[in-house]
């Protein structure tokens, strides 16, 4: 009787740590205790009012879900052209630039100092959305229809991005002087919720319906596990890696709406930095392959949220900003050494090893 | 019937080869072309040798990205590792009061550390490669501030001297304005590149190891098949690439004579680009060192023509590069479906 429960036991733990949420989940709950420990005071949510005299919620907690929104949202299309393509785009920071000052072309018109916006806010979304997928699209056909590796292929934009980005607005830095476009990146008067948490809801649900109700999950999967085997049962591997960039230039373009909006304003060089490591980071973190195929999308946005609750949590441990690498590369590589398949194969054999033992004991 | 015989040399050629044929080739053409076209600088052979000086750190750590990208990793730490070297260094020399010798040391110890752990994590534990050294770039970026926030220059007199060391080339000096022969000089780093260069160039072309390294990178299943050790073959690429990641910073740190936490800033994206426009392929297996070597100069010759054609806005530089970059990317995937039509038919 002890038996069979000790073994049903046995199988639970090992279908929990097999599953790819078990990483991200484990993660997310030892940092959380990490924090509990280091000060309770950390899950405190408080509701206040922002300078505008709104009510808002403040807190850490806030924090995290308002700052890994655009890292959540790139999350989604980077776990995509990782699963079709076998690579990863590096280029995601630089796009980011260019599609968020596309927008601000079009609001400012060419005026760095506007009095009022030149276009409504939904035409300059539009114009970062095209931007953005044609971004994708010039990725998309270097890697699909010339075959040159997706990291390469990206590098091409990850050098010229920015530049084409102070290019777009002659060098200059506009100012949006309408108060609506800043509420993208901070709150809505009258809800105290940050619409960054909004925008990364409507993103996920149609990411999800997306995935539920086309095949578009099923090919990515079969083109990235073999390719000339998917287009022998009828699939067209050019084109769904190609539909891969395009997405992510979609996720692009939302995540430049809010980076831009938090600013009203942008700054080139600055702007999305670094978010392209953080992003395939993410994708890794829920235990995706780097080298395609299977994919899981949940994990992977788990794991945008566990490396900001990591960036938070570092901040608060009163970490240099500049530091805050070399702690996070710490965390990062104790991580992947635990998901990695030998070192797990080898703690099982351990545990294996232990069980015995613990039974004479008993 | 001259295009058949065109075709035949070309499926004749081994991808290697015939990627590093394109490239060499790209490159006097491009640099015939700057001669002709702007002249100037262009004309006297120390601007060629200006090029090698500035970048012979790019062409050791690109030269150690291309052998781990012959066998089928990736190492994008390099630039981070640099940054670190020189910070450090900088630091034993002015503040601890440290000799040359003692930095060199230090310099190649960062290297080597660096190999064996990313080589560990990367060759025995089985985690990609991009992650462990995604990581260590992070790692090395974030301990280069630790080090010492505030970048500074080298006060020490003896490393000054080193750094100012030229040795001069013969027969390849001009004469200026006044008339006075100038003799064309080359740095203490060049030196060393060129050796580094060589030295690998002839360990992957007939040496065990350096075939081994081409074997693993074109098919893991079957070089474990022959009989190669697969595992100890990635832990030396990628030890290998850290230490020259290692003595291409110290020859950085000579070269500019500073430490900086903004140092080496995108170095490891231009070891990958230089390693790509000489030929080597990301998917492993294919590469060549005089290529990358080329993929350097290609990709410097081209910063300076941009600088040089005084198109002084800041941005056209990046764009330029980037258009060079695709061309070069087109061109060798062109070729490259062009020969594997040629093959099957």
């Amino acid at each position: 009787m002890t038996d069979i429960k000790k073994k049903s036991e046995g199988s639970f733990l090992r279908k929990l740590t097999s599953n790819q949420l078990f990483i991200p989940l484990a993660a997310l709950i030892l940092l959380a205790v990490i924090n509990l420990i280091n000060d309770p005071g950390f899950f405190k949510i408080t509701l206040g009012t922002n300078n505008a005299g709104f009510p808002v919620f403040s807190g850490y907690l806030i924090t995290i879900l308002d700052y890994g929104s655009e890292l959540g949202i790139l999350a989604i299309g980077m776990t995509l052209v990782t699963a079709a393509s076998g690579g990863q785009d590096i280029s995601v920071g630089a796009t980011i630039a260019i599609a968020g000052s596309a927008m601000l072309r079009v609001l400012c018109g060419g005026d760095s100092r506007p009095e009022t916006i030149q276009a409504p806010i939904i035409v300059a979304f539009l114009v970062a959305c095209i931007v953005g997928m044609l971004c994708g699209a010039f990725n998309g056909m270097l890697v699909a229809i010339f075959k040159i590796q997706p990291m390469i292929a990206t590098l091409i934009l990850f050098t010229a991005g920015r530049s084409i980005a102070a290019w777009i607005n002659n060098n200059e830095l506009p100012i949006v002087p309408d108060p609506k476009f800043s509420y993208f990146g901070s709150f809505i008067p009258g809800i105290p919720i940050p619409t960054t948490v909004f925008i990364v809801a409507i993103c996920i649900v149609v990411i999800a319906l997306v995935l539920k109700f086309t095949n578009l999950g099923l090919y990515t999967q079969a083109v990235g596990i073999n390719e000339s085997s998917s287009r022998l049962n009828g699939i067209n591997p050019t084109f769904i890696k190609f539909l891969a960039f395009v997405i992510l230039g979609l996720c692009v373009a939302v995540a430049a709406l809010i980076k831009v909006s938090r600013l009203s304003t942008i700054n080139y060089s600055v702007i999305a930095k670094d978010i392209e490591m953080d992003a395939i980071l993410a994708v890794a973190l829920g235990g995706n392959a780097l080298s395609g195929g299977k994919f899981n999308m949940w994990a992977s946005i788990l794991g945008a949220y566990v490396i900001q609750f990591l960036t938070t949590t570092l901040y608060k441990f009163n970490v240099q900003s500049d530091a805050l690498a070399a702690y996070k590369a710490v965390v990062v590589i104790i991580l992947v050494v635990f998901s990695a398949p030998t070192v797990r194969e080898y703690m099982g054999q351990l545990f294996k090893k232990l069980s015995p033992a613990r039974k004479e004991a008993a | 019937m001259k295009e058949n015989k065109k075709e035949s040399i070309f499926s004749k050629m081994n991808d290697t080869t015939l990627l590093l044929t394109i490239t060499i080739v790209i490159f006097f053409l491009m640099y015939i072309g700057a001669v002709v076209f702007q002249g100037g600088g262009f004309t006297k052979p120390q601007m060629f040798f200006n090029i090698l000086n500035a970048n012979a750190a790019l062409i050791i750590t690109a030269v150690g990205m291309s052998i781990v990208m012959i066998s089928g990793g990736i190492d994008i730490s390099v630039g981070g590792v640099v940054a670190l070297v020189s910070m450090s260094c900088a630091v034993y020399l002015d503040y601890k009061g440290g000799s040359i010798f003692g930095s060199i040391l230090l310099a190649l110890g960062i290297g080597v550390a660096y190999g064996l752990v990313q080589g560990f994590l990367v060759a025995y534990l089985d985690i990609q490669p991009f992650i462990v050294s995604l990581a260590g770039m992070f790692f090395a970026r974030g301990m280069t501030t630790i080090v010492n926030t505030a970048p500074f220059n080298v006060a020490d007199e003896e490393f000054n001297a080193l750094k100012l060391t030229r040795i001069n080339v013969p027969f390849m000096g001009s004469v200026n304005k006044k008339g006075v022969y100038v003799p064309a000089y080359v740095e203490i780093g060049v030196i060393v590149a060129l050796i580094i260069v060589v030295l690998l160039f002839v360990v992957l072309r007939w040496t065990k190891l350096g075939r081994s390294f081409y074997a693993v990178g074109g098919n893991k299943q079957s070089a474990l098949m022959m009989g190669i050790n697969v595992r100890r073959t990635k832990f030396l690429s990628h030890l290998i690439c850290s230490t020259l990641a290692g003595i291409g910073g110290y020859v950085y740190f000579l070269h500019v004579g500073s430490g900086s936490a903004s140092h080496a800033m995108g170095m490891e994206m231009n070891a990958i680009a230089s390693s790509i426009i000489g030929g080597t392929m990301l998917t492993g297996g294919v590469g060549n060192i005089i290529g990358t070597l080329f993929g350097v100069l290609s990709l410097s010759t081209i910063q300076n023509i941009v600088a040089s054609a005084g198109l002084d806005q800041a941005w056209w530089t990046g764009i330029t590069i980037a258009a060079m970059l695709c061309i070069f990317l087109l061109i060798q995937s062109v070729v490259m479906a062009q020969k594997k039509k040629a093959l099957k038919s």
